[in-house]
């Protein structure tokens, strides 16, 4: 059993320890001692009953820190009542860690690091690696946010929503260590998708597995960024994508429409489109109109903008943007690209450089400095 | 071994013999540089003398607690005239003179037209922890 194979029983493990009575941080910890065994024993000596073993495992090493506390004397009193574990039943009440983890009491970074030790079963040394943090730093950020949920009940349903959005930001943190948080966050999204009925679950599945799709194309040898208008679409991933239009479409039809389930329609627009040119971009704007009723979020009205730059020409694009507070983020890069397209190239390569002192990233940076530098080439050329 | 900061700028430094800003540069020449940078890095990971590198925004704000000990105030965005850094590197190297050579080859990071740039870096040794043995 590979050692993905082994996290997706994280959850369900914990859940058991937590269901026979350990508090929930223990159970972390305990559970997060028998996964590090299990790594290292089962190669030689693989159990016959993988989610058992991790039980009695995990069970094991929250007696031994349950007695080796003296002061917790008396839940040891309480522990040592329950029943010897037996067999265990397949019942998958997981759910709730995913609800528990991704607390509204947890800031987004709390939630973020949470969920991906106690769900998605990641060592603390892992998730430190992949936000490049210190170790120790993490480890401190994990433990609080134990403490700040130890006293939120487990037997109230939560709030889906809280949970797409703390997976949704570790999507988008992509790959950077030895950990791809982008896949990390396609396995847990499933796996909340196969325990809950919510379109909107399978909307944010469908966006990921639509975005990941394209993950080869979007980088090229060098580490440059490549823009979607210029990608190797042979590169992209065809049978990602399929399910992802598959998973999108049974979400639509239910007819409950939010806001992942519009972005999830958007990227399956442009996975669509066998050619950049032939890309539905009508139907995009109208995507984009959906999902700013939905939302009425600026970054949306900004994307839309760009849209209509492409369905309606550069200078309807030119005047959505001018509506737009400036001050946007990626604001001057798409004022930048729409003035290039109608022609202003000494505004578009001032914009671009612009736009490049702004930017958040290193690859955005270079990116947006290559396009100035293009358009300034070309403009010496021309004289 | 003793680590090393070099300190890369967006102003403040003496003028680069190729200063020619970096969008006035052809896209090839772009590329050029930033594959250097990271080849350079690539290397220093390869000889154990990597620490780490980063890059900052030229975008930022000076910072101070006010009067009442409640309130920051700020005094920003950066003036035109100010010493601005745009980034570093750290090494750990075994002698002064190897840390004159990284923060040399790094200075002569390709620019406009192929040209080594010659730019000015600042190297700055970090203090080091006590040794016990020179602590009694």
């Amino acid at each position: 059993m590979d050692e993905a194979r082994l996290r997706v029983l994280t959850p369900e493990v914990l859940a058991a320890l937590v269901r026979r009575g350990a508090d929930f941080a223990a159970a972390e910890d305990a559970v997060q001692e028998a996964l590090l065994e299990a790594v290292r024993t089962w190669p030689a000596d693989p159990p016959r009953d993988p989610k058992g073993w991790l039980i009695t495992v995990a069970w094991r090493r929250f007696l031994d820190a349950a007695r080796s506390e003296a002061s917790r004397r008396r839940r040891e009193d309480q522990v040592e009542e329950q029943p010897e574990p037996g067999p265990v039943p397949d019942v998958d009440d997981s759910l709730q860690l995913y609800f528990l983890c991704a607390h509204p009491s947890l800031t987004p970074a709390s939630a973020v690091a949470l969920t991906l030790r106690a769900v998605g079963g990641l060592t603390t040394r892992q998730i430190a690696q992949a936000y490049l943090v210190p170790e120790a730093t993490m480890a401190q950020r994990i433990s609080r946010a134990k403490r700040t949920v130890s006293k939120v009940r487990l037997d109230r349903p939560g709030d889906p929503a809280t949970v797409l959005r703390v997976l949704y930001l570790v999507f988008n943190e992509g790959y950077s260590g030895d950990v791809d948080l982008a896949a990390e966050a396609i396995r847990l999204t499933r796996q909340l998708a196969a325990r809950i009925d919510d379109p909107e679950v399978s909307g944010l599945l469908a966006l990921m597995l639509l975005h990941h799709a394209r993950r080869a194309g979007r980088t090229a040898p060098d580490g440059s960024l490549v823009p979607l208008a210029e990608q190797d679409r042979t590169r992209w991933d065809t049978a990602l994508i399929h399910e992802g239009v598959t998973v999108l479409q049974a979400a639509l039809a239910r007819d409950r429409l939010g806001e992942f389930q519009a972005q999830a329609a958007i990227a399956a627009l442009h996975a669509d489109a066998p050619t950049a040119e032939e890309t539905d971009w009508v139907q995009i704007v109208e995507w984009y109109d959906e999902l700013a009723a939905l939302t009425d979020s600026p970054v949306v009205r900004l994307n839309r903008a760009v849209a209509v730059g492409e369905a309606d020409g550069p200078r309807a694009g030119l005047a959505a943007l001018a509506a737009l507070d400036d001050t946007l983020p990626r604001h001057t890069a798409v004022a930048a690209y729409l003035h290039e397209r109608s022609g202003d190239l000494p505004a578009a390569a001032r914009l671009y450089a612009q736009a490049a002192a702004k930017a958040g990233a290193v690859a955005e940076r270079d990116h947006l400095v290559r396009q100035a530098a293009r358009l300034n080439t070309l403009l010496r050329e021309g004289r | 071994m003793a680590k090393y900061l070099l300190l890369k700028h967006y102003r403040g430094n003496p003028e680069a013999v190729n200063c020619v800003p970096m969008d006035q540069w052809t896209p090839e020449e772009v590329s050029a540089h930033i594959t250097y940078m990271n080849d350079f890095a690539d290397r220093l990971r390869e000889s154990g003398e990597f620490v780490d590198a980063q890059a900052l925004a030229p975008l930022g704000t000076w910072v101070r607690s006010d009067l009442d000990g409640r309130t920051p105030v700020t005094d920003g965005p950066f003036a035109e005239t100010k010493d601005l850094i745009a980034g570093w590197m750290a090494i750990d190297v075994d002698s002064y003179e190897r840390a004159l050579e990284c923060a040399a080859e790094l200075s002569a990071a390709p620019g406009a037209n192929g040209e080594p740039i010659h730019e000015w870096l600042e190297l700055r040794p970090f203090l080091t922890e006590m040794p016990d043995t020179v602590s009694e």
